[in-house]
């Protein structure tokens, strides 16, 4: 009868174990300047989450579960974060990285304990490329090499560019553009008229773009977020000065016509997906299910900043197949699923063994559009007449 | 480029000698300053934000209102900061000040919250053609404004009765209380005086720039040091310290880059100091021990 009773309990328990949920987890900036970045992110994943669980799960019938910490756009506070998902919740993927330094903190954790590190937002060069032997970290968004290589390319197509001024803020992401655009000019044999720093509480930068302008720059290239760029563009409204501007992707994070004025516009910066437009049929089901579970959004004008949900809702599908291709949450064989991962119709591209060993981002500079705010709209450049 | 350089430093330097007016006022009656001049900037800035931008009241009731509020912020300072300390013959108002201010900004972090906001006055960024350099009438209003406030100031210090009475009470407060000089009142007008001027620069500079909870801090920094540049006796010296901060500031940045221009502005501050160590238009004080 014992004996009976045990083989009762152990059978009850398998089908229990089998349904355990596969814990995500996500350490983004959920307060704070960046708060809306880190939702919009949130919204990407649980969407591609509600999909993968309504159509079975992963694994033989496990449902994901997505679990989220802030990191306040902190470093310390998102290794905090990471540890505790890591080694408490055990999460199968850790998804996250909304700031570079906060995602550059998480790498040797994640790298050191072989456990997957997938970031759907930071720029930074070195967080996939990170030097190490067994690299556990994966990115689906744009690379500050690979921007500052676009960013030249649509200077010189659509600017005609032959002298192309920096106006650079001055912090480590500044200083990792500058490298990143002058080795693009160089592969192109070109020179800039000139490399101008400035601080992010700057007031005026007109004296920094005057001596640009007197070296005759053509197109100016622009890194800062949306606070300091606002300055830049409000300093070149006052000298009277506008030439064309190319910019990283800083303008999008926060409200730039309100800060710059009627001269945002004029500033061109790269996205990595925009919901405007004609959608492909991964787009119309992503907005559909967006304007489904979320009421606030009415139509693509509300999916804001839409390269975060676009970023986050490809980086969990690809990491969806990972773990199927792993057939195991266990950290190495979810990495080495990653390269398993062959043709996939995604949201931003139709992805072609997005990773190999030594290639961890996926997605090139040919997959980067460039957009304008129009109001309070991000729009494709070109769109609004 | 020196003529655009020259209006930016210009109008730069305007707002660092209107914050250091306020240096000046409250060391001229009481030998105590307020350190955090910068939040008391910040206050300003985002006080005429919410009364005209969320509040839609017109530009002028909304700085009316704001430089009230920052007078009365210069009061709790005052009461809370500064006298308690300095009634003792204690130097601990130089820190409670301070601590003050990071308490008024982490206030208005939380209150106004983290997202930088913009201060659109469509007439303020209008643009015109001075001897061919394009400058917007805000950048002209701000010196004018700074020079016509130390005017006034000197000629209320030196002229009036009441200026009289409070340069008075730093001289001998015992003396000018036996006078019938109403001394703590006196220096109470002096920090509320102060604060409204940092919030007048606040106010002004919002349009050129992006109102948020940190905006003063560098500004404050910046004020201190022109200040004592200028001599925290003399209220055109200190103004004309800010204008030749201002202006050197941009001059360095326009000829020599921007990576040179703390370097130099700060290091020019050290050498001017060594070599006038009252300040470029300060007198040097008796002291009677």
């Amino acid at each position: 009868m014992k004996r009976l009773l045990i083989s009762l309990a152990l059978a009850a328990a398998i089908p229990a174990f089998a349904q355990e949920p596969i814990k995500i987890g996500l350490v983004t900036a959920l307060s704070g300047q960046s708060a809306r970045a880190g939702e919009a992110i949130t919204r990407g994943l649980q969407v591609a989450i509600d999909e993968i669980n309504a159509k079975g799960g992963l694994l033989n019938g496990r449902k994901l579960e997505l679990l989220r910490r802030d990191d306040e756009s902190i470093p310390a506070k998102g290794v905090i974060a990471a540890r505790e998902l890591y080694f408490k919740e055990k999460v199968a993927v850790l998804i996250g990285g909304l700031d570079s330094p906060v995602a550059l903190a998480i790498v040797p954790i994640a790298n050191e304990n072989k456990m997957v590190f997938m970031d759907p937002w930071a720029a930074g060069t070195p967080i996939t490329k990170n030097g190490a032997k067994d690299n556990y970290v994966f990115r689906v968004s744009a690379v500050d090499e690979l921007v500052d290589k676009a960013m030249l390319q649509y200077a010189q197509k659509v600017y005609k560019a032959q002298k192309p001024g920096m106006i650079l803020v001055n912090n480590p992401w500044g200083e990792s553009n500058e490298k990143g655009l002058t080795a693009a000019l160089n592969e192109r044999k070109m020179k800039p008229a000139g490399i101008e720093k400035f601080e992010g509480n700057d007031v005026d930068v007109v004296p920094q773009l005057s001596r640009l302008k007197s070296a005759g720059t053509d197109v100016l290239f622009l890194v800062g977020n949306v606070g300091p760029s606002s300055q830049v563009v409000k300093s070149l409204d006052r000298m009277g000065w506008m030439p064309p501007i190319v910019s990283h992707w800083g303008p999008a994070g926060g409200r730039f016509t309100e800060l710059a004025g009627p001269s945002a516009k004029n500033v061109h910066f790269v996205q990595t997906y925009s919901f405007f437009g004609n959608q492909s049929p991964v787009g119309q089901k992503v907005l559909k299910a967006l304007m489904a579970k979320y009421p606030d959004i009415k139509g693509a004008g509300d999916v804001t900043p839409a390269v975060g949900v676009a970023n986050a809702y490809d980086a969990m599908m690809l990491s969806a197949l990972a773990i199927q291709n792993a057939g195991s949450t266990e950290g190495k064989k979810v990495r080495d699923g990653y390269y398993k991962i062959g043709k996939y119709e995604g949201l931003i591209k139709t992805y072609n063994k997005p990773f190999t060993p030594q290639n961890h981002d996926a997605l090139t500079e040919n997959d980067y559009v460039w957009a304008q705010f129009i109001d309070n709209q991000i729009l494709p450049v070109g769109m609004h007449k | 480029m020196i003529g655009s350089a020259l209006v930016s430093g210009l109008g730069l330097g305007s707002m660092y000698g209107l914050i250091a007016l306020g240096f000046y006022v409250t060391y001229a009656v009481s030998s105590t300053v307020n350190f955090a001049q910068g939040s008391s900037m910040m206050l300003g800035a985002v006080f005429a934000y919410t009364f005209a931008v969320k509040f839609g009241w017109h530009f002028v009731p909304a700085a009316a209102m704001s430089l009230v509020l920052c007078a009365l912020y210069g009061l709790l300072v005052e009461i809370v900061a500064v006298r308690p300390f300095a009634r003792r013959g204690s130097n601990a108002w130089l820190m409670a000040t301070v601590a003050l201010g990071i308490v008024a900004d982490n206030t208005v972090l939380f209150t106004f919250g983290r997202e930088p906001r913009g201060f659109v006055l469509p007439w303020a960024s209008e643009g015109l053609m001075v001897l061919g350099i394009h400058v917007s009438k805000m950048q002209l209003a701000i010196p004018a404004f700074g020079l016509g406030l130390a005017a006034l100031l000197h000629w209320f210090a030196r002229g009036t009765k009441y200026g009289k009475a409070m340069l008075a009470v730093v001289q001998n407060a015992d003396a000018a209380r036996l006078m019938g000089i109403n001394v703590p009142l006196a220096i109470m007008a002096a920090y509320a005086v102060s604060t409204a001027f940092a919030g007048a620069a606040g106010i002004m500079i919002a349009p050129l720039f992006n109102v948020h909870s940190d905006m003063g801090t560098l500004f404050g920094l910046k004020a201190f040091a022109v200040a004592i540049l200028g001599g925290l006796t003399s209220a055109w010296g200190v103004m004309l310290a800010g204008l030749l901060f201002g202006i050197v500031e941009s001059l360095i940045t326009a000829f020599l880059g921007s990576s040179y221009t703390q370097i130099l502005t700060f290091t020019l501050v050290i050498v001017a100091l060594a070599i006038m160590p009252n300040g470029l238009f300060g007198r040097a004080e008796l002291k009677k021990v």
